[in-house]
């Protein structure tokens, strides 16, 4: 099986996001994104957002499929510019190009999402606070828009819609062709170091400081341990071997396991996820580590499990990630660390990330501050959770990450977001019939 | 292998052309729209590497008159080739060419008459330089007779025999006919069907239809649970073949 169809979901009634949630709709593939996409309501990848962005709006029925859509369209190898049709898998794309030397300049932590994808959620990596969101070195794109026109534009040519068009949720139009700048390497092998980390504040620190020193960054926490321990973690941080230093050769590519079924919904839960989050903090009992790894290993440790979802059971997760501006980042984190404590819930995994400059796109995520990314099974509590979390969030000015999200309500969003008139204005005026829409848009925006 | 494609741009000849191409073949593409014989094309080009070139020239299966001057390109091109794949094909259900007669005419034209008519060019031209390899989709569809596929069935019944004729009269000069079954393949060809059990992907499929290349395998079902599929289906007698639905 391809990469690309290996990473698909399950094939249950309906569509869902990574979450496991199903709404109702089919997807429909296509070669042809430029045939096929008059008159549907929204294009989806692989379905890797977590909550409802690839899901229909109620009363939508198919949604167009980009993966079947995945050509390389042209490589400059002088300047490293690549253009590509949207359905193309990341992973393809690696496998292609690494061992040229060239990579993509952002890369998410899984590689199973599209290019297309990639622009529509501007995703950002452990290298955000060097080279930014994805979006920054997206080029051009070409859109077939809600009113059904072909447009090819960039950041001189229909700028207003190539910026709400990164990070907008493939809301502005359908992608069809993306141009990107790839970054050339030195060699095929990450140089990477981890850190055991005893507390909230000092990992806090050491992203800061550290962000100066390597060009990729990232913490695992512990968000179930409290008291002294809250917060703490292992910091991961690399940077692209060397040509004369790398091992020789190639990566290998590790070998993936199937989640087989479902584990029945409850078995993740703060008792369990406190055993698994003490044996990851007590397997890295030395201080440091050090060593060349696989780009694989270093950028997508969990794609190594296909599936890795179905842990979760029927009902699925939420991830609930949000950034917190520089100057309350620890309380913030403290505070969502302490509502997942106070509600009895935990997250399998949580994610920190120090975030830099804010990208140019409209809706586009992360902005100076610190990111955390948590993994909630989704329980009877789960809209309560969220909505404590984002309280949290409001209250320190950070905002949520769309592509993660299923359970934010409306008010909370327009008061974290400012840019949102902005980005519907323009959405409006490429859209005036209001054409493109998503689950998540009617529920967020109302349309 | 120097390697032309008849139906490279799409499905399973997609991924045919790009195993070719990784492989490090020399590839020429033929088919319909040269805006997407382009890209195409560049998809191989970069799939391969970067640095060999990949031709194309628009060779359209309604139009016979093209055919020759299409595989003069490709000889050109690729300084004489020693494989032909064809992979392109209409498709239309049963109930759309029972309504659509003259869809029903294209068809047969295309999938019987013209796939045999481009063949022979082909046949020739590999015959006149000591052999080669012709490789052909025909389809499962085309072994027996069947409620849901009677006329695209008969389409494939046709290039089948014809297929299997042409490996038995010239195998011995030296050109290996390949005849290619391919079961239900997850392509945009078969997007909105229901798959059955046992469908496959393009990029599985092109795994096995190159390893069929490679061997000189006469007959190739593919996904490969469909080689047991169909000895159950071919022995099936005319009655229950009456009776069930499929």
């Amino acid at each position: 099986m391809s990469l690309a169809s290996r990473a698909r979901q399950d094939q249950r009634p309906g569509l869902s996001g990574w979450g496991r949630t199903y709404l109702p709709g089919v997807e429909r593939r296509s070669e042809d994104l430029a045939r096929d996409s008059v008159g549907k309501h929204l294009s989806r990848g692989l379905g890797r957002s977590y909550g409802d962005s690839s899901l229909l709006a109620k009363g939508d029925q198919v949604a167009l499929g980009t993966t079947l859509a995945d050509r390389i369209l042209g490589f400059d190898e002088a300047t490293g510019v690549l253009r590509v049709e949207a359905g193309l898998c990341l992973a393809e794309l690696n496998r292609l190009f690494l061992p040229r030397l060239w990579f993509t300049p952002v890369t998410p932590g899984t590689k199973f999402v599209t290019i297309g994808g990639m622009v529509a959620s501007d995703v950002h990596g452990k290298n955000h606070h060097v080279n930014g969101t994805f979006g920054r070195h997206v080029r051009s794109l070409l859109l077939r828009t809600g009113s059904g026109e072909l447009v090819e534009c960039s950041r001189e040519h229909e700028t207003e819609l190539f910026l709400a068009t990164l990070g907008g949720m493939g809301l502005t139009g359908h992608i069809l062709e993306v141009s990107v700048q790839l970054e050339k390497i030195p060699s095929p092998w990450i140089y990477t170091e981890s850190y055991r980390i005893d507390s909230l504040d000092e990992m806090l620190a050491r992203l800061k400081s550290d962000g100066e020193k390597w060009p990729m960054t990232v913490a695992w926490c512990d968000t179930v341990a409290g008291g002294k321990k809250m917060g703490r973690g292992i910091l991961y941080v690399g940077r692209w071997a060397t040509a004369d230093e790398a091992p020789r050769g190639l990566p290998k590519g590790r070998p993936t396991i199937t989640m087989p079924f479902s584990l029945p919904s409850g078995l993740l839960n703060r008792f369990t996820i406190g055993i698994f989050n003490s044996l990851v903090y007590g397997s890295h009992f030395q201080k440091v580590k050090k060593g060349f790894v696989d780009p694989d290993k270093y950028f997508y440790p969990l794609d190594s499990i296909q599936h890795w979802n179905r842990g979760y059971g029927k009902r699925g997760v939420t991830q609930h990630q949000s950034i917190i501006p520089n100057e309350s980042g620890a309380t913030g984190l403290r505070a969502m660390i302490e509502t997942l404590a106070d509600a009895g819930t935990a997250s399998f995994l949580s994610v920190v990330k120090d975030c830099g400059e804010e990208g140019d796109g409209l809706l586009s995520f992360p902005k100076p501050g610190m990111s955390l990314a948590l993994d909630l099974p989704i329980r009877d509590d789960s809209q309560q959770v969220i909505d404590r979390l984002n309280a949290t969030v409001i209250e320190h000015g950070g905002r949520v990450y769309l592509t993660k999200d299923g359970m934010t309500r409306p008010a909370d969003y327009a008061a974290m977001d400012p840019r949102v008139p902005e980005f519907l204005r323009v959405r409006k005026k490429y859209d005036p019939e209001g054409q493109l829409r998503s689950a998540q848009s009617r529920r967020l925006f109302g349309e | 292998m120097k390697v032309v494609i008849l139906g490279g741009t799409r499905g399973m000849g997609r991924s045919l052309g790009r195993l070719c191409a990784e492989r490090g073949d020399e590839i020429f593409l033929l088919g319909i729209g040269q805006d997407d014989l382009q890209k195409s094309a560049t998809d191989f080009e970069q799939r391969g590497g970067g640095t060999r070139k990949v031709g194309w020239a628009e060779c359209d299966m309604e139009r016979p008159e093209t055919f020759e001057a299409a595989l003069d390109a490709a000889d050109a091109a690729l300084g004489g080739f020693d494989t032909v794949v064809v992979t392109a094909g209409l498709f239309g259900t049963q109930e759309r060419l029972e309504e659509d007669l003259a869809f029903t005419q294209r068809l047969l034209y295309v999938n019987f008459a013209n796939t045999v008519l481009f063949c022979e060019h082909a046949r020739r031209r590999l015959l006149s330089r000591g052999g080669g390899t012709l490789c052909a989709f025909s389809s499962v569809a085309g072994d027996r007779a069947r409620k849901p596929v009677v006329l695209y069935g008969a389409s494939k019944a046709g290039l089948s025999a014809y297929l299997e004729g042409l490996d038995h009269k010239f195998r011995s000069q030296g050109l290996r006919t390949i005849t290619i079954k391919p079961g239900f393949v997850k392509t945009s060809m078969t997007e909105g069907l229901k798959p059955p059990p046992f469908a496959g992907e393009p990029d599985g499929v092109a795994r096995e239809v190159l390893r069929a290349i490679l061997k000189g395998t006469p007959v190739r079902y593919t996904p490969f649970m469909w080689t047991f599929v169909m000895l159950v289906i071919r022995w099936l007698p005319r009655f229950v073949m009456r009776r069930i639905g499929f």
